[in-house]
């Protein structure tokens, strides 16, 4: 057995990694559901849900409990292999795309083997090609969802929605171009590092201030592309029933659901990671106070926590929100007393603080914007954004290029 | 690393496979699928005798094949689909006369 | 095969598997949808088969490309068409037979022939610098250039007659 072990480590490591990364994520999609409930909730006035559990903590676990016990009907005529394929390649589709995120750029040094933060390691030649791969695929799920229900408005949904996702994804790739030509790689690592250049400049380092443009085509386009709103008409619930998942249900609409929440939070890291600066700190280097920053936000929040499961007079609320703010500002003070621990959160820190800012404006976006009717949507993809987005590319090269002439000579 | 025969072998087993659905299937749209299907193999025998002496070319030609691939897809597509409109059917062997 | 089973040759097995059960599903499926999605298998094995061949920027390109654009627009034309389950006549299914028949023999006949003289071309170390993005994009602009201006222009063209193709006649 520990042969084994010994022998195949690597794919060990990797198993466990991907099993890790999975209860991960689905538990962040799951939260990520209740956050936007919240945030749309208070943007409108009114609370969110705040009676399953303490400040409705648990209610995506009552939904996802309501999601395995509903009934799943199939639509009369449908055809049953890609009926039942659609989910789950959007599911599969989605959540292989998050195992190409680097979440660190170093190495945990376990038994003599070196456990990368984030499945593969940052390292990977063709990274960021690689996720457009992955995102292009994304299409069919929406598009045989669609028709397999053989059902009019899935069909009109989907089709609509695949067009809409195809049109963005040009304009998705083509803006990206600007940051690629300006860190020479597609190594997600190296991009970041080319961001890294001038330590001492932090936040005005970021891809973001050269590549303003890029940066906006591509926030719009992901948002199109993940069927967010202002761009979800093809799945909204006033235009089309629901859209290419009507005939879904339980736990097949479940699977659209974890898929497109999923897509969210890979745009939100490709967003932070490209334009953002990835796991670098906004301060610049020469700041290392600014490493207790981790600490300083975890430990008020923890002892917040404990103070608000006082007030409730549940058991749970009283035992489990004390536990879980213990937790939270336990970890605060490791991060304090551990200097090596504390050095090696940063990356991670920064990278998963930037991801929840994205987090907040998609869901932001959701609460304040109305959607794009669907001929506006197209006009606004074919005619605005990619000419925009090629602008960028030639833009962005014609600099490089005078840099390269005028710096050489 | 299987040797380079293994991935020759493999790509014309394929090719072979494209020319059966060619000549077999009755349906315009799965005989493009097929003419897909040959050019794919063509592409894996690229990429391995690429491999094999150390060269790219084989890889450039590759890229150059799936953009002509591409382009022809689209083109024959919208021939099919006027095709289809005209004589409302996919059957090629229904379309055997040059006017209706 | 007087070889050991070592971890990429049981990949290339596994994955030249997927690509010969997709090409066979392709022509044993009845309705156009499912050879699509049978097609759509062998493109993405294939994709694998360039990556085992250390060709990462064409298999990237081959899912983008192929997988994510061409494979889409078959799927589309498959559901706007509303093509449905291919219909019998007798006549293929007496050619059916000796056409197989012939079929394999055609593509044994390439197989040993490529075989016998492929033995004599050893695989070349990897060299992944070689294969980057950075050397096949040096291949495309500086020896390749016009054929990549002429495919440029070729992709004009493909898109203005798609575009005037799929116009409704102005009655």
């Amino acid at each position: 057995m520990t042969s084994f072990l010994s022998s195949n480590a690597e794919l060990v490591i990797t198993v466990v990694k991907i099993a890790l990364l999975l209860f991960i994520v689905l538990t962040v999609n799951a939260y990520l559901t209740w956050f936007e409930r919240k945030v749309v909730a208070h943007i409108q006035s009114r609370w969110g849900p705040h009676r399953v559990g303490p400040h409705g903590l648990l209610q995506p676990l009552a939904d996802g409990l309501k999601f395995l016990f509903k009934e799943d009907p199939t639509p009369a005529g449908a055809d049953k292999f890609v009926y039942y394929l659609a989910p789950l390649l959007a599911l599969a589709l989605a959540l292989t795309s998050i195992a190409l995120i680097p979440f660190g750029p170093q190495p945990i040094r376990l038994f003599g083997h070196d456990i990368y933060l984030g499945i593969v390691s940052p390292d990977v030649n063709i990274g960021i090609l690689a996720l457009f791969a992955i995102t292009a695929m994304g299409v069919y799920g929406v598009a045989l969802a669609g028709w397999s229900s053989n059902s009019k408005y899935p069909l009109l949904g989907g089709l609509r929605s695949s067009a809409q996702m195809i049109s963005y994804e040009l304009a998705l790739t083509m803006s990206v171009v600007g940051v690629l030509l300006m860190a020479g790689s597609f190594n997600l690592k190296q991009i970041i590092e080319a961001q890294a250049h001038h330590p001492e400049r932090g936040i005005f380092g970021w891809n973001v201030w050269p590549q303003i443009l890029g940066f906006f085509c591509f926030f719009v386009a992901a948002v199109a592309e993940t069927n967010r709103v202002p761009f979800d008409l093809p799945e909204a619930e006033s235009e089309l029933v629901a859209g290419f998942h009507t005939e879904y249900a339980s736990f097949k609409f479940a699977m659209f659901f974890i898929a497109e929440y999923t897509s969210m939070i890979t745009v939100s890291c490709l967003c932070s990671i490209l334009f953002f600066g990835g796991w670098l700190s906004p301060f610049p280097a020469s700041w290392t106070f600014t490493h207790y920053l981790p600490s300083v936000i975890l430990i008020p929040f923890g002892l917040w926590v404990i103070l608000d499961g006082f007030r409730y007079e549940t058991m749970f609320g009283r035992i489990i929100l004390p536990g879980v703010g213990t937790a939270i500002a336990g970890l605060g003070a490791v991060f304090v007393l551990l200097p090596n621990v504390n050095e090696f959160i940063q990356a991670p820190f920064w990278l998963l603080s930037k991801i929840f800012v994205f987090l907040f404006v998609y869901v932001w976006m959701r609460g304040t914007l109305p959607r794009f009717r669907y001929d506006q949507l197209m006009a606004f993809g074919w005619k605005l954004l990619l000419p925009l987005s090629i602008v960028n590319v030639i833009v962005t090269s014609f600099v490089i290029l005078v840099r390269m002439t005028w710096g050489a000579k | 690393m299987a040797p380079t025969n293994y991935y020759v072998i493999l790509s014309a087993i394929l090719f072979g496979l494209g020319v059966f659905a060619f000549i077999f299937k009755r349906n315009i749209i799965t005989i493009f699928m097929s003419i897909e299907l040959m050019l794919n193999a063509v592409n894996l025998a690229f990429v391995a005798f690429s491999q094999a002496l150390g060269k790219v070319d084989g890889q450039v030609f590759v890229l150059f094949v799936i953009v002509v691939a591409a382009a022809e897809a689209a083109v024959g597509l919208g021939i099919i689909i006027l095709i289809a409109r005209n004589r409302q059917t996919l059957n090629v062997e229904r379309v055997d006369l040059l006017k209706l | 095969m007087g070889r050991e089973m070592t971890a990429p040759l049981v990949v290339f097995f596994v994955l030249a598997a997927l690509a010969v059960i997709g090409a066979v599903s392709l022509i044993l499926q009845k309705h156009p949808i499912h050879s699509a999605l049978s097609l759509i298998v062998v493109m993405v094995a294939l994709a694998g088969l360039y990556l085992l061949l250390g060709a990462e920027f064409v298999a990237a390109v081959q899912i983008i490309v192929y997988g994510g654009a061409i494979m889409v627009l078959f799927v589309f034309v498959i559901m706007l068409l509303n093509a449905g389950v291919e219909e019998h006549t007798n006549l293929s299914k007496m050619a059916g037979a000796p056409g197989l028949l012939l079929v394999v023999a055609l593509a044994g006949f390439v197989a040993a022939t490529i075989a016998k003289s492929a033995e004599s071309v050893h695989a070349a170390p990897q060299t992944g610098e070689l294969a980057s993005t950075l050397g096949i994009s040096n291949m495309i602009f500086k020896d390749f250039v016009y054929p990549f201006e002429l495919t440029s222009f070729l992709i004009l063209v493909a898109v203005l007659g798609a575009t005037v193709l799929a116009q409704r006649e102005k009655s």
